[in-house]
């Protein structure tokens, strides 16, 4: 496996096997056991695009498992400002890393770097394209609220024409067999090539603008934020933002284990009044970011996870 | 109507490239993605709409002076990929061409989703449509993964 460009790059049996090796790497995302399986390993983040969660949980996980991070920094004060291609900057950063992780606002960019360069890439946002590590932590987090992936029902809304993270999880869920209702403004609805491929996966689609009506039954509702960035015409963004408001008096008659989910960072999508409810997995979700991106640094990098981590089995 | 009446429809030429069974319609943007417009010296001839046995109606162009080569017939396999593409030397047909659609075009035209990261055209490495399906054609980038747009392809030729 040289990178991880889209979900088309794993099996679902790698994608379980890597989940695995992540729920075993917990008490070593958590610090409470040093595990330096990448010590001499050197982590190249290229963020073309700015990143909180994304861009730290990666150099986090490098660091949790001993090894190093090299950051291009603020492509401000860049090469990048003085016309360098994407080319020629995977060629200096492939020299001076293992592995690089990396963001950029043009889509096919991540697979534009991985057949420029020689070690692996992962693409951490590629514009409205893929965003496959996101995925990875997002399927972490259902599958240990529910024990298993398989059959679920899940909500996505918001900005689902946009959302690279919806484009991505929507792909996974299919291929695990969920049912997928998409709730989102008539303009902001899954792009039609996106539904036209699901749909040819044996996806089981239901497509609303109401999302309050089928909450009661899901066992995930993924919310997300109205990116004002993708927008051209700020009139256009006016329009549909605030577009779906989640008060935990939407929540009454949810079922117990439903979980509410979000990339992060949010606007007003999620009221915290949501926050102090059972259902609110948006912060672990984000922690998992951390223990899902060590497994995958692992994984790309041929490095085996040990069966017992801590003295567990 | 026969096949024959048909290529009679304009005078035999001497030398050139007769492109026959393109589908009804679509030989003004062969034409485009062949470069040939006002500013083309030879003497062009298109007959469109015309009988055809296998294909209902078809399209055909006939070029004077000029023999196509490879990298043309791959733009054709874009708009026209069951065309069948002749050379004529001194009235005969010297030679038939097949235009294949590969898996992949490689360096013919440039993705025409506006925000692909080949849209800078300073990035060296190939531009790359994949051929996703073939009736109907449908092309996505190898990069970026978009549908491509074939009304505009032709305005996308490197």
């Amino acid at each position: 496996m040289p990178g991880l460009i889209t979900m088309d790059d794993l099996s679902n049996e790698e994608i379980l096997s890597i989940l695995d090796d992540a729920e075993r790497l917990l008490p070593v995302a958590k610090g409470d056991h040093y595990l330096p399986l990448l010590q001499g390993k050197i982590l190249g983040n290229l963020f073309f695009e700015p990143s909180t969660r994304t861009r730290m949980s990666f150099e986090t996980a490098m660091k949790r498992l001993g090894g190093d991070v090299v950051n291009l920094g603020d492509v401000k004060t860049s090469s990048v400002v003085k016309g360098e291609t994407l080319f020629d900057t995977i060629q200096m950063v492939d020299g001076y890393t293992d592995i690089i992780a990396m963001r950029h606002p043009r889509q096919g960019a991540a697979q534009y770097a991985q057949d420029a360069a020689r070690v692996p890439i992962l693409n951490g946002g590629d514009g409205a394209g893929h965003h496959p590590t996101q995925t990875m932590l997002d399927l972490f987090t259902i599958r240990q609220a529910h024990g298993r992936l398989e059959g679920l029902k899940v909500i996505l809304a918001g900005d689902l024409r946009y959302g690279r993270t919806v484009h991505s999880l929507s792909h996974a869920l299919t291929r695990f067999g969920c049912e997928l209702i998409f709730a989102s403004p008539e303009l902001l609805k899954m792009p039609r090539d996106i539904v036209t491929d699901l749909n040819a996966h044996g996806a089981n689609i239901t497509e609303t603008e109401d999302l309050l009506s089928t909450i009661d039954t899901a066992d995930v509702v993924y919310m997300t934020r109205i990116q004002k960035e993708r927008f051209a015409d700020e009139d256009e963004y006016t329009k549909v933002a605030g577009a779906y408001k989640l008060h935990a008096s939407n929540l009454d008659g949810c079922k117990e284990s439903m979980i509410i989910m979000h990339p992060l960072p949010r606007v007003d999508e999620i009221h915290p009044s949501v926050d102090a409810t059972r259902h609110a997995r948006y912060f672990e979700q984000a922690f998992n970011g951390v223990v899902a991106r060590m497994s995958l640094l692992c994984r790309l990098l041929n490095v085996e996870v040990p069966a017992s981590i801590g003295g567990e089995a | 109507m026969s096949q024959e009446h048909n290529m009679r429809r304009v005078t035999a030429i001497r030398n050139g490239t007769v492109i026959d069974h393109i589908p009804a319609g679509q030989s003004m943007r062969v034409l485009e993605m062949l470069g040939i417009n006002k500013g083309t010296s030879v003497p062009v001839s298109l007959v469109m709409n015309v009988p055809s046995k296998k294909m209902g109606t078809k399209d055909i162009i006939k070029v004077e002076d000029r023999e196509l080569n490879q990298n043309e017939l791959n733009r054709l396999a874009l708009v026209a990929p069951d065309a069948h593409v002749a050379i004529i030397r001194a009235y005969s047909v010297a030679e038939k061409l097949t235009i294949e659609l590969g898996e992949e075009i490689v360096n013919v035209v440039r993705c025409t989703f506006s925000n692909c990261i080949t849209s800078n055209l300073r990035e060296p490495l190939a531009h790359r449509l994949k051929v996703f399906s073939r009736s109907p054609l449908e092309l996505r980038c190898h990069y970026c993964g978009r549908p491509q747009d074939l009304d505009e392809l032709a305005n996308n030729v490197l």
